[in-house]
């Protein structure tokens, strides 16, 4: 019976080595050279497509982010190809938020052919992948990846704000507005993108003379019940609530601070972006919530309307600002194309290499900040809009 | 040939064991000396080596021991995060094959003591009580694991467990352990080669093991503990034998996983890395190395071979999971399963084939004599 | 008074993980698995609940009602087609299908209702209990009230069930011995397949709780409470019905106190210690049966 099983299981194996060894047949061997990127694929025979890789959690806990990330590019790929000038195709592979399969994934994207990366959504895979993209010299491009570490290297750049600019950013923000100076923090200490943005934020609060009161954590395996935390932050005293978090938990926050009757403010970061489009939200509860974030989609542009109109009818939701953040990207990737004259039939290596250089040179005018620019360190430069919420829509403060 | 065929059946079989992973080697380095293995599979090799060791020794605990263990990922993250400190702090100063050694070496060691300080314990327990506890174990190593800081200056190491800041370094100091960030920027080291040889040392340890006095005295308890408590086995000694041997393997793996990424956070090693470590080992056969070598193998293979599938992928690899598991385990379906072999072997044509088949052989075996 | 209002959240949140732990710990005690697609059971049920509220308009109670209908039919159908299969197999291929079932619920979820998350509306209307005492104020919400409620009735009633009913008998004696129960004239497979059925419709009643505590719905809602869950049916003696609401009321509280007087960043570790502290005294759990050992 074992013996039965090891062969049947040997065969799958070999049959899957097979299967494997059979694919990269197509694609040239020396990867890293001069090899035009239109022999690289199968479909590559269409000269003056680009092929766009992306990375980002589709499935597990952090789903939700990978697929506004997916969806929201995926439009601006279609917007682009319809005019008919460069052409873009849209490659979005799944890394469950999880370090190891981010790599498998971005190798599975090297084997496509892949000539720049817009990812990897999240913080943690990130850090691993942009220094394997920049030892390849492949272009990478973060929509929401938010830690300094992630731009290390000159290959990679990011559409969000860093961290520390976050949370710096907002700890100026309430001192310089004398919101209030007893401050508690509720923060997710197993993730990254939180403990990175209080790191900074408790830093500068002690420069700018504000008093933080209480600094509560949560973590990944129990973020159901935070009666705790906010009865701590209530039994301090604080006048302000600093959530450096996602809105999924804050909502849950937001919710159990009106159950105990806790009456402070609250203030947040681009993650508490997407609160108003949780289905069946008490939006009453929102009101007054402040937070910076770049992108809102109930704002009067043209564009941002036009985008969530689209987002809505293609997949039948509100996009939040992971979407926004990924349809610029892709944008930000077409002015770079543009400004630097590279064309479909560079590789990647060479690709990067014009890309980067061009990313210094343009502007671009997004859903998430108008005229971002971009330093050679690969931070964008563009001002974090204070918003508030106000009967159920944000406003500018 | 008479030779193999002379030797004790254990003996052969473990060369066989060996030769898998010798053929496997050869075969992938082949492979990719013809340009043939794709990025893909390329990076998969690390991680395979990885989950296999982990599967090995898992199954010693498991499968040999008798002790279902949920917290397997809990011992691979103290060898990595022990290993992958020196190696930044150290090991990288030193010739890349020594460094990975030693770090490897050093996780394995950190990893024995964990095994042993919660073996002690853990060991009192049974079934489903001692699974939940090294389940707990491992969810505890985590938690802590993700609010430690720890940094380096030219005064020595700090240690904290608030934030970065209240490490109080030296302009000069660094972070190596940034809490949930964990340590990232790592120099990578591992390689498929230093893969294959802990592989083939994982093997070696613990087939020699199984077959020794000491695996006879631990697979009787895992056969009936109080016969073998009354045949003078000292029971405690050999469970947490083997159980520190268990600990000392996944932490070389972790460590190998560890310096195969540049950055690495505790958030991996939570119970669901453990528990797949698990799939690895019952899917290949309770108590059969070779089998969980080939299932870690194919089952890690096999999430990436459905990115073909896009969204349903996950969706298709559970499928595909409950129908193996169904296959391989049903009674019923294994009754069939030998009733059709059973078929196919009395099928006259077959039979025939079969026939031809073993004279053929003897003639040959005949010849050689 | 600080204190005061930490035990009643701890109550309030244990009280969640006891109604799981029932569930997980009454198809433990008859089938003798560990059924970790339980907590992906109660994911579903809140998504039926949410969509028959949210969606179809129905009244709260009757979309209880049938997400108890559909959850039960869902635990009939995994039984019947991931379980049933390796009746006789290892313990551990049991196990390692009921994880496979786990996966295959959360991704169908996923595929289904998107991973944004979802705000489950409360389907407890009535006004919160606010006492005046001693000079402070307590609120303890309906959602508490209800939850407490209905544990102590589904545990009353389980426990009523399987001591006073022929069903029960049967269950008790599979639980026991499946071969001799056989011999005895007790079919083994619907006995199973009816603690299944309880168990999912449990499910159902524990998922509306839960969301309308902690109202986040996603695919992932029940992976984590179902562990927790799982581990206050082994701290309360896995097996044992009125273990599995000691259990989890206990564990609510120790994780409520651990994280407001010890470090709300170690709070999973606290919980965990005292777990393994309390099992090193009590191997088979605060009220589990000791297990008989023969040679």
């Amino acid at each position: 019976m074992k013996k039965f099983l090891s062969a049947a299981l040997a065969a799958v194996m070999a049959f899957g080595l097979v299967a494997c060894g059979s694919t990269p047949a197509s694609t040239p061997a020396s990867e890293g050279t001069s090899t035009p990127a239109s022999a690289a694929g199968t479909e590559g025979d269409a000269t003056g497509v680009f092929k766009i890789g992306g990375i980002g959690p589709t499935t597990g806990g952090a789903a939700t982010y990978g697929n506004a990330v997916k969806n929201g590019a995926q439009i601006a790929v279609d917007e682009i190809n319809a005019l008919g000038g460069i052409q873009f195709v849209l490659n979005f592979q799944d890394d469950e938020n999880d370090v190891e399969k981010a790599m498998n994934a971005y190798n599975n994207l090297k084997d496509w052919g892949m000539q720049a990366l817009l990812g990897t959504v999240t913080t943690q895979p990130c850090l691993t992948v942009a220094p394997e993209a920049a030892a390849d010299n492949m272009f990478l491009l973060t929509p929401s990846a938010s830690n300094v570490d992630v731009i290390a290297e000159d290959n990679a750049f990011q559409v969000c704000f860093t961290d520390p600019n976050q949370g710096i950013a907002s700890a100026d923000y309430i001192a310089d507005n004398a919101l209030a100076t007893k401050i508690a923090i509720i923060y997710d200490s197993s993730d990254a993108y939180s403990s990175g943005i209080r790191d900074k934020f408790v830093e500068e609060a002690g420069v700018k003379g504000l008093e933080i009161v209480a600094n509560e954590a949560f973590t990944g395996d129990s973020k159901t019940d935070f009666s705790v935390q906010v009865q701590k932050a209530k039994d301090a005293g604080a006048e302000l609530v600093f959530l450096p978090i996602y809105y999924t938990e804050a909502n849950l926050i937001i919710q159990e601070m009106d159950k105990q009757g806790f009456d402070a403010m609250i203030f947040g970061c681009d993650g508490l972006d997407g609160l108003l489009t949780i289905e069946g939200a008490n939006l009453e509860l929102f009101e007054g919530v402040m937070l910076l974030t770049p992108f809102v989609a109930d704002a009067d542009d043209e564009a941002t309307q036009a985008f969530v109109a689209k987002y809505q009818e293609a997949y039948g939701e509100i996009p939040n600002q992971f979407a926004a953040d990924a349809y610029d990207g892709i944008y930000i990737i077409l002015a770079a194309i543009e400004q630097s004259g590279a064309t479909a039939d560079m590789d990647a290596s060479a690709l990067c290499d014009a890309l980067k250089g061009a990313m210094t040179e343009i502007t671009v005018d997004g859903l998430t900040g108008e005229g971002m620019q971009w330093q050679a360190s690969g931070e964008v430069n563009k001002a974090p809009r204070a918003m508030k919420i106000v009967d159920g829509a944000y406003a500018a403060m | 040939m008479n030779a193999l065929k002379n030797m004790k059946k254990t003996t052969r079989s473990n060369l066989i064991t060996y030769g898998i992973v010798v053929v496997f080697y050869i075969v992938v380095q082949a492979l990719t000396a013809g340009g043939l293995l794709n990025n893909s599979m390329k990076g998969m090799l690390v991680p395979i080596c990885t989950y296999v060791v982990l599967a090995i020794s898992l199954n010693l605990t498991v499968g040999i021991l008798g002790e279902l263990s949920l917290g397997h990922a809990g011992f691979m993250s103290v060898g990595a995060f022990s290993g992958a400190v020196f190696w930044v702090v150290t090991g990288s100063q030193l010739p890349p094959a020594l460094g990975l050694a030693v770090s490897m070496l050093i996780g394995g060691v950190v990893a024995g003591v964990f095994g042993f300080l919660i073996g002690i314990p853990v060991l009192r327990l049974r079934g489903d009580y001692l699974a939940i506890v090294t389940l707990a174990f491992g969810e505890i190593i985590k938690n802590v694991l993700n609010t430690v800081y720890l940094g380096i200056d030219s005064t020595g190491f700090h240690f904290s467990m608030k934030d970065s800041s209240s490490l109080g370094l030296a302009p000069d100091g660094d972070v190596i352990i940034n809490g949930a960030i964990g340590i990232s920027g790592m120099k990578k080291a591992s390689t498929f080669l230093a893969g294959i040889i802990l592989i083939l040392i994982t093997l070696f340890v613990i087939l020699n093991l199984i077959n020794s006095r000491a695996g006879r005295a631990i697979m009787s308890i895992r056969d009936n503990r109080i016969a073998a408590e009354a045949t003078g086995i000292n029971v405690t000694k050999y469970k947490l034998m083997a159980f520190i041997i268990s600990a000392t393997f996944a932490g070389m793996a972790g460590v190998l996983y560890a310096l195969n990424f540049s950055a690495l956070a505790a958030k991996k090693f939570d119970y669901n890395t453990s528990i797949l470590v698990l799939v690895f080992v019952v899917l290949g056969g309770i108590g059969n190395i070779r089998g969980s070598m080939i299932a870690a193998t194919i089952l890690y293979v096999l999430p990436e071979m459905l990115r073909s599938v896009a969204d349903y992928r996950m969706l298709a690899y559970a499928v595909v999971l409950i129908v193996m598991m169904i296959f391989n385990q049903s009674p019923q379906v294994i009754a069939w399963r030998e009733q059709m072999a059973d078929r196919f072997a009395h099928n006259p044509v077959v039979k025939g084939l079969l026939a031809k088949f073993k004279k053929g052989g003897e003639d040959r075996t005949k010849g050689e004599a | 008074m600080e204190l005061l209002s930490y035990l009643i959240n701890g109550v309030s949140l244990g009280s969640v993980y006891a109604i799981i732990a029932l569930g997980y710990t009454m198809v433990y005690g008859i089938a003798k698995m560990l059924n970790f697609a339980h907590g992906d059971v109660i994911m579903v049920g809140s998504y039926i609940v949410f969509i028959a509220v949210n969606q179809a308009g129905l009244p709260p109670l009757a979309a209880i009602l049938l997400s108890m209908v559909l959850c039960t039919v869902l635990g009939l159908a995994i039984e019947r087609f991931a379980y049933k299969p390796l009746r006789g197999a290892s313990s551990l291929a049991v196990l390692i299908t009921a994880i496979g079932v786990s996966y295959l619920l959360q991704n169908l979820a996923l595929l289904i209702w998107g991973s944004d998350p979802k705000n489950f509306t409360s389907v407890v209307d009535i006004p919160a209990l606010d006492l005046h005492l001693a000079g402070g104020r307590i609120v303890i919400s309906s959602e508490t009230v209800v939850t407490i409620v209905s544990a102590a009735a589904i545990m009353v009633g389980l426990t009523l069930f399987v001591n006073h009913t022929k069903m029960g008998h049967a269950m008790l004696a599979v639980s026991e011995d499946k071969g001799a129960a056989q011999l005895m004239g007790v079919n083994v497979n619907s006995t199973i397949a009816m603690t299944f059925a309880i168990g999912s419709a449990l499910a159902a009643v524990a998922g509306v709780l839960l969301c309308s505590a902690y109202p986040a719905l996603q695919p992932t809602t029940g992976a984590m409470p179902g562990i927790k869950a799982f581990t206050a049916a082994v701290f309360g003696g896995i097996g044992s019905i009125p273990g599995a609401m000691l259990g989890g009321v206990l564990l609510g509280i120790i994780e409520i106190l651990g994280k407001a007087y010890v470090s709300t960043q170690l709070a999973d570790a606290i919980v965990f210690a005292v777990l393994i502290v309390v099992l090193l005294v009590r191997p088979t759990g605060l009220l589990g049966k000791p297990m008989n050992e023969k040679v």
